[in-house]
């Protein structure tokens, strides 16, 4: 058996790290795989009998991924997924070289096909690497401006990526996000539009924190007839008349059901996994995923019924007789949504926000100003603010004026500890961290939760 | 008493937290028993130079740059600059402070007009360069600005504007002579951008007592208690001023370790 030494070097890496508590081991062993054989993801992928899919997009990457792996599961295939939200070309070459026997073939290649969350300015290189089957695009919000720079410049990468796709590729667009619908035009193959119906959630105009203003044709200022958050909803530009879209897959809110009229006028409905607009826009998103690749309804019903959440995405954990929620938010986007869903909730709300300001959250912290903390005002008993920038968190809450005590501790174990300390028994704890803050509190909440003493003896 | 602010173009200018700046001024005001009423001008209103007292423009992807720069020469410039010689407060933040400068030039070698009420010029040296991305620290009057920079423009100021402050730590208007931002009567240009007012106190109240003065002849602003915002201010300027050596390894430890998305 010739044996593969880029895929045996990275899995000995993802070992060893997993051993030595270094975390899960799932970008570091991509990089080293990558650095012995730099031509190792198309070779790898070239071994995916399904070929691959690829999920991009500033908010629902990892619940989108996640669904859609349960109905591809459901389907009777083989997902090749990173799972972890690793989602550089290391995390998918980590993925697939995990996924890989020593000899760097896949198991039951036939039935494999590769799930990867690619981040927004990795979709380019993700593609010419994988040549994907299926692109899906989710939308595109303000989010680490200090390392991408401007949103325009993200659109400018997709464009070009989805101009150099290969000519069979369907293209999966969200017809809401007025810049991911113009990308119809510079596709080469097959388009799925997918969008929701108007209906009692939406809001009257965008929200502050809205992106795309703009006609992506002629500039114009565009016109909303609905908006079901941020920037996304039923835009027209007046000026010169482009409107969104006709999806082919038709979603509409219903209490907590999601109905669906598929691309052949069939009409559907699924339980919607987690709540909130934005999580609507996963699952929706993962069923014109499904239907790109030719999965059956029924493993789309089954996929769905299954799903067990995402880390930190909505996550409930009982920590010593209190409901704990986690909830990651890391952009104006997906704070307001989470927000907005926050206040659905009967009684006032105990909350625990977590600011850092780590590379992987945006070392700018500004984004927390384009926040409407002001939809809280009223409904929150207090909240304590933590992390590496809590004292700007803490700011912001201030200036939002909630009606509530608002208490600074910036070591988020010490915050977490407080936090549930006041929560009485019984009682629900959301916890709201951005990405390197998830990965903090996550870990000890997991911790405590399995040994129940612990937080008790030091809580106040 | 009454202020009123004009709020230029905020549909187009408004990439990063700008808003966060007339929070801070409306509730600083509301807490001294000023109301402050905040106008939102956009391209084709009319702007009256007698009815504002304090003026804002906040930061611009480059696209929405040009779709506001002829609307700003053409249309708001003239009253603008009648309204900065005759005393209102200008705050005008990254897009806002080039626009306000001399002229525009951008990666592509485009040139946009500016207002030229700052002697400023910016340059964006093309495509390939390096943004000027990070915490900032500036000494001003004594005391220290805190915020963040993120541009791709050089910004040089010519014999007749004078730099707001001194860079401490970050790059400031060009990253070459330690100029930060510039000042010119009452109008205030900066790169410290978004949440610029909110961890610099000293700086809205500033802002509130020139544009009193102008207005009421008097300028005594009651002490606020600004704990927290100094707590931030002094985290900011601590993180400004953080070695960048050390930062380098950090951010190479933690790219590694804790960020699977680090590129």
């Amino acid at each position: 058996m010739a044996v593969d030494a880029a895929v045996l070097a990275a899995k000995g890496a993802s070992f060893l790290l997993r051993r030595l508590g270094l975390g899960g081991g799932t970008a570091l062993p991509g990089l080293l795989a990558l650095r012995l054989d730099p031509a190792l993801l198309p070779r790898l992928a070239a071994g995916l009998g399904q070929g691959a899919l690829l999920v991009t997009g500033t908010n629902g990457k990892t619940t989108t991924a996640r669904l859609l792996a349960g109905m591809a599961r459901a389907a009777g295939l083989r997902p090749v997924a990173n799972a972890a939200g690793s989602n550089l070309v290391r995390g998918i070459a980590a993925a697939l070289s995990q996924a890989a026997g020593p000899d760097g073939r896949l198991g039951e290649g036939a039935r494999s096909l590769g799930l990867f969350e690619v981040d927004e300015a990795t979709l380019p290189e993700a593609a010419r690497l994988l040549s994907p089957r299926a692109v899906v695009l989710l939308n595109l919000f303000r989010d680490q401006l200090d390392r991408y720079g401007e949103v325009d410049y993200v659109a400018s990468l997709w464009r070009g990526a989805v101009a150099t796709l290969p000519p069979a590729a369907v293209l999966v667009l969200n017809a809401d996000d007025p810049t991911l619908a113009s990308l119809a035009q510079e596709a080469r193959g097959p388009v799925l539009l997918y969008g929701l119906a108007p209906g009692p959630h939406c809001l009257p105009a965008p929200e502050h924190a809205a992106d795309a203003r703009w006609c992506p044709s002629c500039a114009g200022e565009l016109a909303y007839q609905a908006v079901h958050y941020a920037h996304l909803g039923l835009w027209r530009c007046p000026e010169c008349g482009l409107c969104r879209p006709a999806p082919h897959l038709e979603g509409s809110l219903d209490g907590d059901r999601l109905l669906l009229r598929l691309p052949d006028g069939a009409q559907r409905s699924l339980p919607l996994p987690l709540e909130g607009t934005y999580a609507a826009y996963d699952a929706l998103a993962a069923v014109a995923a499904a239907l790109a690749l030719g999965l059956p309804w029924s493993a789309i019903e089954e996929g769905v019924a299954g799903f067990g959440g995402a880390f930190g995405r909505q996550e409930r954990l009982t920590v010593r007789g209190r409901q704990v929620q986690v909830v990651l938010a890391k952009n104006p986007a997906g704070l307001n949504q989470v927000l907005r869903t926050l206040c659905q909730r009967p009684g006032p709300l105990r909350l625990a926000l977590f600011l850092n300001d780590g590379l992987a959250d945006g070392r700018d912290v500004s984004w927390i100003w384009d926040v409407d903390f002001e939809l809280l005002s009223g409904r929150v008993a207090w909240a304590v603010a933590s992390g590496s920038r809590a004292e700007d968190l803490a700011l912001r809450l201030h200036y939002a004026r909630l009606g509530a005590e608002v208490t600074l501790e910036r070591r988020p174990v010490a915050a977490l500890r407080l936090a549930l300390g006041r929560t009485p028994p019984g009682e629900r704890l959301y916890v709201l961290p951005t990405y390197t803050a998830l990965l903090q509190v996550r870990e000890v909440l997991a911790r405590w939760a399995g040994r129940p003493r612990f937080w008790e003896e030091a809580a106040p | 008493m009454r202020l009123r602010l004009a709020w230029l173009y905020p549909r187009h200018m408004n990439t990063y937290g700008d808003r966060g700046n007339i929070i801070v001024l409306r509730e600083r005001c509301a807490a001294r028993g000023i109301e402050l009423a905040v106008e939102e001008l956009g391209p084709g209103d009319r702007l009256d130079p007698a009815r504002y007292d304090l003026y804002f423009l906040g930061g611009a992807q480059d696209r929405e740059q040009r779709l506001v720069a002829g609307d700003l020469a053409a249309q708001k410039g003239p009253a603008l600059r009648q309204a900065v010689e005759e005393g209102a407060v200008v705050l005008a933040v990254c897009g806002g402070y080039q626009l306000l400068g001399r002229f525009y030039r951008s990666a592509e070698g485009e040139e946009l007009p500016g207002l030229g009420l700052f002697d400023a010029w910016t340059v964006h040296p093309g495509p390939g360069a390096r943004r000027f991305i990070g915490n900032v620290a500036v000494s001003w009057e004594g005391g220290t600005l805190v915020g963040f920079e993120n541009h791709g423009g050089r910004t040089y100021l010519g014999p007749g504007a004078r730099p707001l402050g001194r860079v401490l730590a970050g790059y400031g208007n060009n990253g070459q002579d330690g100029g930060e931002g510039a000042l010119y009567r009452n109008a205030f240009g900066t790169y410290l951008h978004g949440p610029l007012l909110p961890k610099n106190p000293h700086l809205a109240d500033r802002l509130i007592a020139l544009a009193l003065a102008r207005r009421y002849g008097e300028a005594s602003l009651s002490p606020l208690d600004d704990a927290l915002a100094w707590a931030a201010h002094r985290r900011a300027l601590r993180l400004a001023r953080r070695r960048p050596i050390l930062r380098r390894w950090a951010y190479a430890l933690g790219g590694a370790l804790t960020w699977p998305g680090n590129r």
